[in-house]
């Protein structure tokens, strides 16, 4: 944070949606970790909690809303502490998207394991998964520094997870087309492969706010992307 | 004109904006004290320029050098260049009060003559010879206070003493004095440091429907109300002028960190 306000209470308002941000990026990260670890080892025990802890983001989020409203009532910032607070606002939103994602894919947990399910695909949504995170570690640290550079990159590398996204869509449609007892986990584990790359999403979303913060502009041109799955047609039976 | 030629003329002048006022390396010293340094400024036509920074930072000395009010203390010397329509207003030939018709002021302190409604705007009028008749004189009344949203306050009381009206009235009556004689700018400095906040809002409305028929140049303590009212903002600091340009960008991104500084409340 730059010098410090005339009026200290400024500065403690600020740092509030500074560090309870970074406690809610703690937070959403734990709980995708958590959530992907009890997919891949059936752990419904630990998806429950994963499911529970969703309530820390709602509640996050809510204070975060309240905290920059008043701050903007009580002392009409301007410049970089407008933006500080909009981003603020804007992030907490991303966080708390993040966390119904994980829960998501924790909810999942249970009815992926009731079948047989190929133990390949689950390890491809692993690589996905640690994809994701770490994204969305790095716009953490960027966001904690205020990193415009940092955050740049972050943005550039979604296009890495849409890649493997996409593959991984293939893939699975390919086991459902081979035995369509794999449809039920399948189906689940596509709606668990589309909420990471979501998550990714988010990633830079955080990551375009982050900038916006420390420069006062906004990233330029499109982000990159290389998610084709909007397109994608499962091979007719027999025709390979 | 056709809907092209018409889209041109209104980019030309978004591109080319008219220069009311313009100050080339201005200096003034209140005797061996420097106050301000080198300052070029150029304020537009029909818009509203804020000058804002900290105490002392000599945006209320530029301000009053436009229509060259620093004349009345006789310590203060100016050098450098400010021109109205390109004319230096410091030459030789300048008739000043002729100057400050055209140039007019609206002070802090609402600061009505001690005389009727009706005689605080004729007077000017009438010493600078625009009006005659009885008449002329009414019609300048009621032009006048209904420029400065006004004359519905205040039809029934004409005769009045200016200084009975509450403090916001007072100031929107000094508006309306100072508009009184026709100027093509008006310096404000401060208006509303002495209003509440209703008398404010609508001094600050007031100054928005002014800027489409004349200049205003604005100096104002309020970060707010610079960014409300204006569409240009320069800051000053220590007799410096730091940065200037238009005011959306002033108070979301400016270039110089003094500037970002004074205005998020960082200041020393």
């Amino acid at each position: 944070m730059p010098e410090a306000h005339t009026v200290s209470a400024y500065d403690d308002d600020l740092r509030f949606l500074a560090r309870r941000l970074s406690e809610m990026g703690g937070i959403a990260e734990r709980m995708v970790a958590d959530a992907v670890a009890a997919l891949v080892n059936a752990d419904t025990a630990s998806a429950q909690r994963v499911i529970s802890e969703d309530l820390l983001l709602d509640d996050g989020e809510r204070e975060i809303y309240d905290k920059a409203v008043l701050v903007i009532a009580r002392r009409q910032p301007m410049a970089s502490d407008l933006r500080e607070i909009i981003g603020a606002i804007r992030i907490a939103s991303d966080l708390e998207r993040v966390g119904d994602l994980g829960k998501n894919i924790a909810k999942r947990v249970i009815a992926v394991h009731t079948m047989a399910q190929p133990r390949k695909l689950v390890r491809g949504l692993e690589h996905l998964a640690e994809l994701a995170l770490t994204q969305l570690k790095e716009v953490l640290d960027a966001f904690a520094s205020r990193s415009p550079s940092l955050a740049t990159s972050i943005r550039e590398r979604d296009e890495e997870i849409d890649a493997i996204y996409t593959s991984l869509f293939r893939e699975l449609l390919t086991y459902m087309m081979e035995d369509p007892r794999n449809i039920t986990a399948c189906t689940h584990l596509l709606f668990c492969a589309k909420n990471i790359e979501r998550i990714g999403d988010h990633a830079t979303n955080i990551a375009e706010t982050v900038y916006y913060v420390a420069t006062g502009e906004q990233p330029e041109g499109d982000r990159p992307k290389d998610d084709d799955t909007a397109s994608m047609i499962a091979p007719a039976p027999g025709a390979a | 004109m056709s809907e092209a030629a018409t889209q041109d003329a209104v980019n030309a002048s978004v591109e080319q904006p008219v220069i009311k006022m313009r100050g080339t390396g201005v200096n003034v010293f209140y005797g061996d004290k420097q106050a301000l340094f080198d300052v070029d400024l150029d304020v537009r036509q029909h818009s509203v320029t804020a000058l804002i920074g900290p105490s002392g930072c000599g945006k209320s000395t530029f301000l009053r050098c436009l229509n060259r009010m620093n004349d009345t203390i006789d310590i203060c010397k100016v050098t450098g260049e400010i021109t109205l329509d390109s004319e230096n207003i410091y030459a030789p030939m300048i008739d000043v009060v002729e100057l400050r018709a055209r140039v007019g002021m609206v002070f802090q302190k609402p600061n009505p003559f001690p005389k009727s409604i009706y005689e605080n705007i004729v007077y000017g009028p009438r010493i600078h010879g625009q009006v005659s008749t009885r008449a002329e004189m009414d019609e300048i009344v009621e032009k006048s206070l209904i420029k400065a949203g006004l004359f519905n306050e205040v039809k029934d009381r004409l005769q009045e003493p200016g200084t009975g009206l509450s403090g916001g009235q007072q100031q929107r009556l000094c508006i309306a004095r100072a508009i009184a004689v026709s100027p093509e700018v008006i310096l404000m400095d401060e208006p509303c440091s002495a209003l509440d906040p209703i008398a404010t809002a609508k001094v600050e409305e007031l100054i928005d429907e002014l800027r489409v028929n004349y200049t205003i140049v604005i100096v104002t303590h309020s970060m707010q109300q610079a960014a409300r009212v204006s569409q240009r903002t320069a800051m000053f600091h220590l007799g410096k002028l730091i940065e200037e340009g238009p005011t959306d960008k002033m108070f979301t991104k400016p270039d110089h960190k003094l500037t970002q500084d004074y205005i998020t409340g960082r200041f020393g």
